[in-house]
């Protein structure tokens, strides 16, 4: 669309990029105009982060070519992109808190006499430069004294500041309220007229069509779409971030339990201020639960609520047709549940510990300090869930740190299931693993449910969670919204609710 | 069961500390030839390896305490203070009331202030540093509150014989510390705890994610720590027959520490080794009577300790299999 004659601010061709064997970038393109305000959107793990650090030189890419202005460049340290042109303002916001906002503006370059910095001299810039933006704060008071949307634009005046055409703001409202979005918005605006190119990593589809001129999606690696954003209605833009291609694999999907069975938990208006708001939730056995929604809508929340690991500050929860209170993990685990989080290295797996230590940890731990599994136990459980599972190497005494991530997430299975629960919840338990672990797993649930466990699935992956779930609970901004059941558990369903719900929120 | 109980007192990867402790043997050989001279006299072995194993003993007691609590990322800077505490209390009530309320009361003291640590890092959140560096500062005030500021002596040859005297042919300590040694292996690795406390230190959240009881371990392994440096503060009051609040214990948290790290422990957290630690505050001990046998000043005493030290570090570091090969690479 754009004419050719024009040179884009910058262009990207062929980038990618591989850790491990696994492409995290493949062979994507994108093109920013000058002036022009550029979403970057794609799931976890889609490659948005990747394709940010290729960019500013924060990791070295193993093909692709990069022009900014039609020069060709390769920076390789974001220091060398910041001298190329290339800013970049994080979500955490990357200055000195303890320092003054003047002395962050002026980091690295602060005026000098003698060798000694002047420090009026510096305020005064300070105050040009953020008058700027419409700023009119103290200068001389530490940056942590100020809210984090001050804090952005300060971020955002030092980036422009040193002389930067582009400038990428990765997830700059994650934490803002309404107000400060608007202010960011607007300097934003006056930064796109004054010529500069503004890559916007965001989860808010909100905020995309109120600001953004041009969307590019990835998925998966690969560049999904890039379009103008009057070209992109929302629908089409949900399923380019969460489908491949929409397959019916609604036919694949097993009768559901009968509906009357007892259930074996039942949440009533559970919920914690800022982190999930209140929700019902009754699961049954034989009855898996799925949580679709996108990143950051509330399915992880959900799922470390009904499994106490965040304490809920409203709602009850009943067991076994008794009131229970669920506060921490220990008291979930001794009422059956069990829970494979999301974040397999920082949260499920102990990596210096070998598999059978990681497999039997729950179950010692529930049995306590002076229960201990002998031995034999524990060779015993550990081997029939490495064969059950199929979990390789089948050797129990390597540490599990040295295993791949489906072989990991299958340990972590065998972990709870060796306590055998009655509830078991899942977050993501597909994420990151090939596809031949991807199908065992699904089978695996499939299984479990199958034998009367009552099951909890949080997943972004629709086609895969249509499959199995018999009911699923659609998330929105941290909100339970939609509740389908039956023939109304399909992908273009999900992604209907999910769109429709961010069209109502304009 | 024997079998078992063989399987978990072997080292898993021990002989950087062996051939470590087997030269510095070899070294002080060398040095003094009747180093390895073992004699029995009225019924008791006599040299200066069983001085080694002897003059050891309170440093390995403080490393068996020492090393669950570094494998679960914390550390104790309060042991030497601990000792101290201890070693007041038994000097101060040694002539007046039986042995075994005088143990009672050293060995309770001990127990508290390792109570008092964990619940500081264990429920205030403290960092360990912080936490039980209150007490390394606040123990050695009260143990002198104890001592009313003065060296207070004993007569009670009762007490003295935990410090001097013999058991099977053994001085007191080596007995004492061995016998810490079989009741710590017993409690850590014949219960749970051994892999609670290693899974905690590995990954506390993905630890308490699976519903280990983080909390209550973590106050059970200081109070331990406090317990194993009280019988430490004991044995040192007992072998000098007096309390000195201001140098018993003086720096051998240091030591402890050392000990462990030597033994293998990461300060990171996770896999520890009780044989490994003790085995540690062995080749401390032993590079001590090395330096004295040899006639070197004594001011050179910390220096060759620290090159020592860091050989050993070295020794178990696996990136010093990587620098090798860096250095071989640089070459043409």
């Amino acid at each position: 669309m754009t004419p050719p004659e024009t040179v884009p601010l910058l262009a990207l061709r062929g980038f990618s990029k591989s850790f491990a064997g696994v492409n995290a970038l493949d062979g994507v393109d994108f093109t920013l105009q000058s002036g022009e305000i550029h979403a970057l959107l794609g799931e976890n793990g889609a490659g948005k982060s990747t394709l940010i650090k290729t960019m500013t030189g924060v990791v070295a890419r193993d093909a692709g070519t990069m022009q900014l202005d039609g020069v060709e460049i390769a920076p390789r340290s974001t220091g060398e992109a910041t001298k190329a042109g290339i800013a970049t303002v994080y979500q955490e916001v990357n200055l000195a808190p303890n320092l003054s906002v003047a002395q962050n503006l002026f980091l690295g370059r602060q005026p000098t006499r003698f060798g000694l910095v002047r420090e009026s001299e510096m305020r005064r810039r300070a105050r040009t430069l953020l008058a700027e933006f419409d700023l009119d704060i103290d200068v001389a008071v530490p940056l942590e004294s100020y809210s984090v949307a001050i804090q952005h634009i300060v971020a955002i005046a030092r980036a422009v500041d040193l002389s930067a055409r582009v400038l990428i703001l990765d997830e700059p409202t994650a934490s803002l309220d309404a107000h400060e979005v608007t202010i960011l918005f607007a300097v934003m605006r006056q930064l796109a007229a004054r010529g500069i190119g503004i890559v916007f990593v965001t989860h808010f589809l909100d905020q995309v069509y109120a600001i953004c001129d041009r969307i590019t999606v990835l998925r998966n690696g690969r560049l999904a779409a890039s379009a103008a954003t009057a070209e992109l209605p929302r629908m089409e833009l949900v399923r380019m971030m969460l489908g491949r291609e929409l397959r019916e694999a609604t036919a694949a999907r097993p009768v559901s339990a009968p509906r009357e069975s007892e259930p074996v938990a039942v949440f009533r208006g559970f919920g914690k201020a800022g982190y999930v708001e209140p929700f019902d939730l009754a699961l049954r056995a034989g009855h898996v639960v799925g949580l679709a929604g996108l990143l950051g809508s509330g399915r992880t929340e959900t799922a470390r609520l009904v499994f106490g690991a965040e304490r809920a500050d409203s709602g009850s929860v009943t067991a076994r047709g008794q009131q229970v209170t669920l506060h921490s993990p220990r008291q979930a685990m001794r009422l059956g549940f069990g829970y494979c989080p999301e974040e397999r290295k920082t949260e499920g797996i102990v990596a210096e510990l070998t598999v059978r230590e990681n497999i039997v940890l729950a179950l010692q731990a529930r049995r306590g300090v002076l229960r201990p599994l002998s031995r034999r136990e524990q060779d015993e459980i550990a081997g029939r869930l490495i064969r059950l599972l199929d979990i390789r190497p089948p050797d129990p005494e390597r540490p599990i740190g040295l295993l791949s991530g489906g072989n990991q997430q299958k340990a972590l299975l065998a972990r709870w299931l060796a306590t055998k629960p009655a509830i078991l919840i899942l977050d993501e338990p597909t994420r990151g693993i090939d596809v031949g672990a991807h199908a065992e797993i699904i089978q695996l649930i499939r299984a479990l449910c199958a034998e009367g466990m009552a099951l909890l699935v949080a997943s972004s992956e629709l086609e895969e969670i249509v499959t199995y779930a018999d009911e699923i609970v659609v998330l929105r901004d941290r909100a339970h919204v939609a509740r389908l059941e039956g023939e109304a558990v399909s992908v273009p369903t999900i992604l209907a609710v999910i769109a429709a719900e961010a069209a109502k929120a304009v | 069961m024997p079998r078992k109980a063989v399987s978990f007192v072997l080292p898993r990867l021990g002989m950087p500390q062996i051939v470590a402790l087997i030269i510095i043997f070899a070294i002080n050989s060398f040095l003094s030839p009747h180093f390895l001279e073992l004699r029995v006299q009225d019924g008791r072995l006599f040299g200066s390896l069983v001085d080694v194993f002897n003059r050891g003993a309170p440093v390995a007691l403080l490393a068996l305490g020492m090393a669950p609590i570094i494998a679960m990322r914390g550390i104790d800077l309060s042991v030497g203070a601990v000792m101290a505490i201890a070693g007041a209390i038994a000097a101060s009530l040694a002539d007046s009331h039986a042995l075994g309320f005088v143990l009672v009361c050293a060995l309770g003291a001990g127990l508290m202030c390792g109570l008092w640590n964990g619940v500081l890092v264990a429920l205030l959140g403290m960092q360990p540093i912080v936490a039980t560096l209150i007490l390394m500062v606040a123990g050695r005030g009260v143990a002198q509150l104890i001592t009313e500021g003065r060296i207070v002596t004993f007569a009670n040859t009762d007490l003295a014989w935990l410090g001097s005297g013999s058991l099977l042919g053994l001085p007191t300590p080596i007995v004492l510390t061995l016998a810490m040694l079989v009741l710590t292996l017993l409690v850590v690795r014949g219960s749970a705890l051994g892999l609670l406390i290693e899974a905690t230190g590995g990954n506390s959240r993905a630890s308490a994610l699976a519903g280990v009881g983080t909390r209550v371990i973590t106050i059970a392994v200081y109070a331990w720590c406090g317990l194993c440096a009280a019988l430490a503060g004991i044995v040192a009051a007992a072998d000098i027959m007096g309390a000195d609040a201001n140098n018993a214990g003086l720096w051998l948290e240091l030591d402890a520490i050392l000990a462990v790290v030597i033994g293998g422990t990461s300060l990171l957290g996770g896999r520890f080794s009780l044989v490994l630690a003790v085995l540690g505050a062995l080749i401390i001990q032993a590079m001590n009577t090395g330096i004295l046998l040899s006639g070197f000043p004594p001011e050179m005493n910390l220096i060759v300790k620290a090159i020592v030290v860091l050989a050993v570090l070295l020794a178990q570091s696996p990136r010093l299999a990587g620098l090798g090969l860096l250095l071989r690479r640089r070459r043409p």
